[in-house]
This record gives C-alpha cells, sequence and structure tokens, in this order.
C-alpha cells in the first residue's frame, strides 16, 4: 500500500550559500494493508521528513514514493489532494483548523469532503469524539480555544473520521492520559483490522510495542550516519 | 477531465518591460490556486490577462464553457467575453468600492448580475438577494442599505455575494483580504472557504499574503519579475520551497 | 442684415442636421451624436429642439410649441416667436393644425396623425447615465444591448419606495433593441410612444438625436411582479371634467385649497368651448 523505492531528500537553501543538506537516502520500505510499521532512530534522523515526503508535503529528490499506486513523487498536485482526500490519512501533532468552525464540523470535515452524507458524518464524529472524551458542550465551539491535549484529541478524532486505507501518525499517542491512550491504541488497532497500511512515529515505547508489526531505522536512510 | 481554465504560454509587455511571460498551467474544476510574488511580480497582470481585463501580447485562455466547449478567451468576440464575465465567471477586486455600485443598494448590488442576464421578478431577485447576504453573513435588515454604509469587510463580502449570486464556476480574486483588519480577514478566509467548498467553485487568487493562500488554495504558483518559478501542491511549495526566491519569500514571513 | 436664413440655421448646418435625423429613423431609439450649434437660447431651453425643429420646418409649415402641455410659458412663447421671426412659419397653438409640434415634458393628448411631426427636447439623453457614468460603458452596453442595470434603476426605486417611482422620463425598449429615454415626460405618457407621427428627439447641449418612427414597438421596461403602470391624478380635471388627460395640481390659496387641471391647455380649451364642464367651471368662468 505504501512502497518508497531508493528515495533520497535534500534541502538546498539558495539564501545561505546554496549550501545542500542531505536528509535522505536510499530510503526503501514498504508497508501491506493491514500493517502497522513503526519509524525508529535518533532525534534528527530524518523520521518525520520521510512521513512528510510521504505526504507530498516534502518534495522527494530522486526515487519513487508510491501510495495506493499513485507516485507521490512525480504527482499534479490535484492528484495528492485526491489520495489525500481518499486514501491517505495523517495525524500530525498540532491541529491546523480554520477559525471559527465548531469541532463537530472539524471533525466531519473529512467524510464531508469524500462525499459522505452530512447526518451520518456528524453521527461518526460525535462518536469519535465521545470515544476520546471531548465533553458535548465543546462540540458546537472553535477547537482553537482548546487546551493543548483537547486539539490533540480533536485532531486524532480528525484523522480517524474516514476510513483511509493508509495512515501517517505523528506521535498519537504523545501526552495523553492513560484512558485517553486506551483509546487511541484501540481506533488504530481498528484501524490495521480493516486494513489499513499504518507508518508511525511512536516514541512510546508500550505503544510501540503493542500496534506495530515491525520497526525500520531510518538512520539507515540518513547519509554519513551509519546504523 | 478536462481542465475548466487552460493557460497557455501568456505574455503581456508594457513597451520594453515585461508584465508577465510564458506563463503556462491548466485548473481543473473545484481547484483553488493562489498566485503569490512581491508587487511588481507580475501577478496582477497575469490575473487581469487572465479576466479578459487586459489584452495579452502573446498566448491563451482557453475556458471549458458550458455551451461550447473550450474556447479561446482572448480572441473570443466581446460581447462573449463580457457575458462570460457576467455568469460563468467572477471578478473579487481588493478594493470593494472598485467591484460595488456604492450608489445602489446592497440588494440591487447582488440582483444587477440576476438583472443582466434577464431576471424580471422583483420578488424572486430581492429573496436571493437576502438569502445571499445571510450566506455572506450580513444582517439581512441591511438589504435596503447603501454600501457606504457598511464596515470594510462588510462591502468585501458583499462584493463576493454580487459576484457568486449567479452561480459562475471560476472566481478571480485580486487581493481578496487586502486592506483588512486581521480579524476580519479571518472571517473572510471562513467564509470564502466555505463558499468554494459549498459551490464547488474553482478560483484563482492574487495575493502576496502566504497565510491566505496556506488555508484558501490547493495549489501555487511563485512569481517573480513576470515569471514563474515555482508552483506546486501549496503546502509543499511553503514547507519545501526550492527555489531561491521562494525560500527567502517563505523566510521572510514573521511566525505568530 | 437682418434677414435671418430660414430657421435660423444655415443650409449646411440642417444638411448636417438632417442626416442625423434620417440615421436616427433608421435606427429606431439609437442616440447619434451630431454637431450641436450655440443657439441664440441658453442651454436647457430648447437647443437641441429647436435645431432639430429648425431642420425639419419647412415655409408650409404649422408649428406649434408646448412646455409641460401650455402653450403659453415663457418658454414656449419665445421658441414660438424665434420661429415666427426667423423662419416665418405660421404657428398655433391648437394641436389639430399642427404640423411640426416641439414640446417639452408632455405628449399632446389629441392622438397625432401621419402628417405631423413631435419633436422633443430632451436635457440627458442617456438612460444609463443614473448608474454609469461613463460614456464609453455606456456606448459598450447599448452596443452590446447589456441593459440589466437599467432594471437596477427600478429595482432601487421599488426596493426604496414600494413601487416604481420613476414618475418621469421613464425608460423604455424601442423596436425590441435599444433602451431609450422619452425625455421627461410623465410617465403617465409612455404609451402614447407607440404612434402614428414622427417622433424625433434633441439634446443640444449633449449633441445628440434619436429618433422613433411611426408605429414602432415601444415597450416600457418593468417587473413581471411590478408592471408599468400609466399613473395619473385619480381626478377629473376641474375646469373640463375630462377623466382621461394628464393633470396639473394647482394650490388656490394658503388653506392649501387646489385644483386639478389639464396640464394640455389646448385640449382643455377645446373641450370647454364643446360644452364640457368641470367642478370649477362655473367660478372660474365667473
Amino acid at each position: 500500500m505504501i512502497e518508497l523505492i531508493n528515495v533520497s531528500k535534500s534541502f538546498t537553501l539558495h539564501n545561505q550559500g546554496s549550501a545542500v543538506i542531505p536528509v535522505m537516502q536510499g530510503a526503501s520500505l514498504n508497508v501491506a494493508a493491514g500493517e502497522c510499521v513503526a519509524l525508529t532512530g535518533a532525534s534528527g534522523a530524518g523520521k518525520s521528513t520521510l512521513m512528510r515526503v510521504v505526504y507530498g508535503n516534502y518534495l522527494a529528490a530522486s526515487g519513487r514514493v508510491l501510495v495506493g499506486g499513485l507516485d507521490v513523487a512525480k504527482a499534479e498536485p490535484r492528484e495528492i489532494l485526491a489520495l489525500r482526500r481518499e486514501t491517505l490519512g495523517y495525524v500530525s501533532q498540532f491541529l491546523r483548523v480554520v477559525p471559527r468552525v465548531p469541532t463537530l464540523e472539524v471533525v466531519a470535515e473529512p467524510l464531508l469532503a469524500v462525499g459522505c452524507d452530512k447526518q451520518a458524518a456528524l453521527d461518526k464524529a460525535a462518536g469519535l469524539l465521545r470515544r476520546l472524551n471531548i465533553p458535548e458542550r465543546l462540540w458546537s465551539l472553535s477547537p482553537t480555544t482548546f487546551s493543548g491535549g483537547e486539539q490533540q484529541r480533536v485532531n486524532i478524532a480528525r484523522g480517524f473520521a474516514h476510513d483511509y486505507p493508509a495512515m501517517l501518525l505523528d506521535e498519537p499517542t504523545a501526552s495523553l492520559d492513560a484512558q485517553n491512550r486506551e483509546t487511541v491504541l484501540s481506533l488504530i488497532e481498528e484501524a490495521k483490522e480493516r486494513g489499513a497500511a499504518i507508518v508511525g512515529i511512536f516514541h512510546d515505547v508500550e505503544a510501540r510495542n503493542r500496534v506495530c508489526d515491525r520497526e525500520i531505522n531510518v538512520s539507515e536512510f540518513t547519509p554519513g550516519m551509519v546504523a | 477531465m478536462t481542465p475548466l481554465l487552460q493557460v497557455k504560454s501568456i505574455e503581456k509587455r508594457y513597451g520594453a518591460r515585461i508584465g508577465c511571460s510564458d506563463v503556462s498551467f491548466d485548473l481543473f474544476p473545484g481547484e483553488v490556486m493562489g498566485i503569490v510574488g512581491e508587487s511588481g511580480s507580475g501577478k496582477s497582470t497575469l490575473l487581469n490577462c487572465m479576466a479578459g481585463h487586459l489584452e495579452p501580447d502573446a498566448g491563451q485562455v482557453i475556458f471549458d464553457t458550458r455551451a461550447d466547449g473550450p474556447v479561446d478567451t482572448v480572441t473570443m468576440s466581446e460581447p462573449e467575453r463580457r457575458m462570460l464575465s457576467r455568469t460563468d465567471w467572477a471578478f473579487v477586486h481588493q478594493h470593494a468600492r472598485d467591484g460595488l455600485r456604492m450608489s445602489v443598494s446592497a440588494g440591487g448590488n447582488i440582483g444587477e448580475r440576476l438583472m443582466a442576464v434577464g431576471d424580471r421578478h422583483y420578488g424572486d431577485i430581492r429573496d436571493r438577494a437576502i438569502d445571499w447576504l445571510g450566506r455572506v453573513e450580513i444582517e439581512k435588515s441591511r438589504v435596503d442599505d447603501r454600501p457606504s454604509a457598511f464596515s470594510g469587510g462588510m462591502q468585501q463580502r458583499l462584493q463576493i455575494a454580487r459576484n457568486l449570486v449567479t452561480g459562475p464556476r471560476l472566481v478571480f480574486m485580486d487581493e481578496p483580504t487586502g486592506g483588512l483588519d486581521v480579524s476580519v480577514q479571518a472571517r473572510l478566509l471562513d467564509l470564502l472557504r466555505g463558499l468554494v467548498r459549498e459551490m464547488g467553485l474553482s478560483a484563482i487568487i492574487v495575493t502576496h499574503d502566504l497565510a491566505v493562500v496556506r488555508l484558501l488554495a490547493d495549489r501555487l504558483m511563485v512569481m517573480k519579475s513576470g515569471h514563474v518559478v515555482e508552483a506546486g501542491l501549496t503546502d509543499q511549495v511553503l514547507d519545501d520551497p526550492q527555489h531561491a526566491y521562494t525560500q527567502l519569500l517563505v523566510s521572510s514571513v514573521l511566525q505568530v | 442684415m437682418n434677414e435671418y436664413n430660414f430657421a435660423y440655421l444655415d443650409e449646411q448646418t440642417k444638411r448636417m442636421i438632417r442626416r442625423a435625423i434620417l440615421k436616427g429613423l433608421a435606427v429606431p431609439g439609437y442616440q447619434v451624436p451630431f454637431a450641436s450649434r450655440e443657439m441664440p437660447m441658453p442651454y436647457g431651453w430648447g437647443t437641441g429642439g429647436v435645431q432639430v425643429s429648425a431642420a425639419t420646418l419647412t415655409p408650409e409649415d404649422t408649428f406649434k410649441v408646448i412646455d409641460q402641455g401650455a402653450d403659453d410659458t415663457t418658454n414656449a412663447v419665445s421658441i414660438r416667436k424665434f420661429f415666427e421671426n426667423t423662419a416665418g412659419v405660421e404657428t398655433t397653438e391648437e394641436t389639430e393644425k399642427a404640423t411640426v409640434i416641439q414640446t417639452r415634458h408632455r405628449i399632446p393628448e389629441a392622438k397625432l396623425r401621419k402628417d405631423q411631426i413631435i419633436v422633443y427636447q430632451v436635457p440627458i439623453p442617456e438612460p444609463l447615465r443614473f448608474l454609469e457614468p461613463r460614456e464609453t460603458e455606456t456606448r459598450k452596453m447599448h452596443s452590446l444591448e447589456e441593459y440589466g442595470l437599467m432594471h437596477v434603476k427600478l429595482y432601487e426605486d421599488i426596493s426604496q419606495h414600494g413601487a416604481i417611482s420613476t414618475a418621469y422620463a421613464y425608460p423604455v425598449k424601442v423596436s425590441d433593441r435599444y433602451v431609450m429615454d422619452p425625455s421627461p415626460i410623465p410617465k403617465f405618457d409612455n404609451p402614447k410612444l407607440e404612434m402614428d407621427a414622427i417622433q424625433l428627439f434633441g439634446a443640444g447641449r449633449e449633441q445628440r438625436i434619436y429618433a422613433v418612427p411611426p408605429h414602432t414597438k415601444v415597450v416600457s421596461l418593468d417587473f413581471e411582479d411590478y408592471p408599468f403602470e400609466a399613473t395619473k391624478a385619480d381626478h377629473p380635471c376641474d375646469l373640463c371634467g375630462a377623466e382621461d388627460s394628464y393633470l396639473d395640481e394647482v394650490i388656490m390659496d394658503d388653506a392649501g385649497n387646489r385644483m386639478f387641471v389639464c396640464s394640455d391647455t389646448d385640449y382643455c380649451r377645446s373641450r370647454r368651448e364643446a360644452g364640457h364642464k368641470g367642478r370649477l367651471a362655473e367660478e372660474n368662468a365667473a
């Protein structure tokens, strides 16, 4: 479902003497449907970079980045947007939303974007918010005013609203209390159950051991570092 | 899928000076494209060439018309082009005053495009004007007030209502949030985003505000000295800019 | 040296104006530019109408001038005198007898015949000017038949007054093509614009001539749910009792007593001579 073939990534800083900073080289991996793979490696080894390359947020310098058959490294913007809408979900650490949109709609939005019936979308959103212990009185408010923890849970609810066949998870359990952590882990397990291919970063070792089928140390792809 | 708009090798010169040169892209139905660049980079020239306000010196602007399929709007007759700009196209000016009739009531401003395409039932026109006031979050009781009595943000929202009432398929926007307070900007952006999604609009937004494109645009074109220096998915261009100028532009924005 | 050329203008000028008139007749409702001359009267006193009349009159014509329906106002009298002096044509106050009628703000009540010509004085010939100040733009709008703006004006009327309050200079569409300002006649007169006589319009200051040939379709603009209505004061004439004529309201004293009289003085006079009497006819005669 998610396949990287010999992908490299470097940053060229044109405004700082055109310094070229290679950050990834020869990255190859393959994640099948129903599989969860953890990216490991020291801070700065390029875990987030790799996730961003998969999501199309960073432009791969070479190699192929296949998600559901589409080469993200070469795709047109609208193809990547369609991929993100239908196939590839991304739960980042930070919630980025438009001010004024109520929480319930923020969570339901990915469902509406794929043409889901409005009531069904809101019902599903409500179910997720309930599972993640967001008090119902907050649902009609914009999450921009919420605490960091609440925002993170809203973000997770949004990320799991649509049943994406492929998902990227960036520290989904960080700074959650035990109960919410448990909920998120079951959400991940449910996603695997229905056949989602998942790539994630989990600093929480216990969580990693519970949901991940295998680990990939991205230091292997870091230029100048020997794993 | 047929692109809604195909821009091919557009060039506009002002004497020896280049307005914009060799600009080509396809815009697909439902896509929102941002054009960013500093003042004088040619982005407004390009927008005006596409919208038929300026005649390009070279190139084609092919629009997928409802009746006849793709037609080059640069060479089409003026009546056809003007008809297009009153029906399937819309243009939101930076200054609401340029896009509104200041001596005509809000209802009349919204109704004008309807009357221009032949609506002759006062009650229907007024109902639709009132409906649109609601959609752009202006009190319905203001329908008979002139825009001169409105705040800047309200004027801009009225201009948007006036443009969208005929259900256009392509909207050109020239710095739609320029000159507005930050809080007013956010509301307007949010509104635009909702309308674009709801109506399935395609839009081309010229701005120098990167926050605006991050919020509204699916894709981005970066212009410098009349040329497109970089184009791609909005978040990719902003988070991983490839061209020196884009890197400078992105790094120049103050982090909040 | 006290001999004027016939009807004041020189022959070259009259030919130029006649060409504009013919073009106007050929393209009903289209505003034809012409080189308006300085006339020995100020703008606003009917210089456009006078030039059109001058180019239209022949020595055999009988000329009538009305101002707001009346033959005896300063403006009407002075224009009549002007042509008596410069053209030596016969003049009349009777609509029946006139062959050329110059008018400001009215169409006579009596039905005009095919051997008559009516010349309107026009202050602002451009019906779109109210909303679009640019001449380049209004010309383009005419050429492309973009007349939505005309309805915006009527929309504004209804939204502000509950009805189309435009009472005079009510815009019309001529021969399904050009939107035209019928000059500041009351909208009561609009239905009469479809007539047997030739109608010529002259705007001196704005240098435009336009025309409506006989039997041309002239439609007053309106909305489906606010149809055009030719309104007048709901009252009979207090002098002649006419119920079908356009009325002027006259305040009679400080107590607010008022009377309604026909604005067309010739029509009123001929009715009274035929024995018709209105509410105040007796006292008035006394």
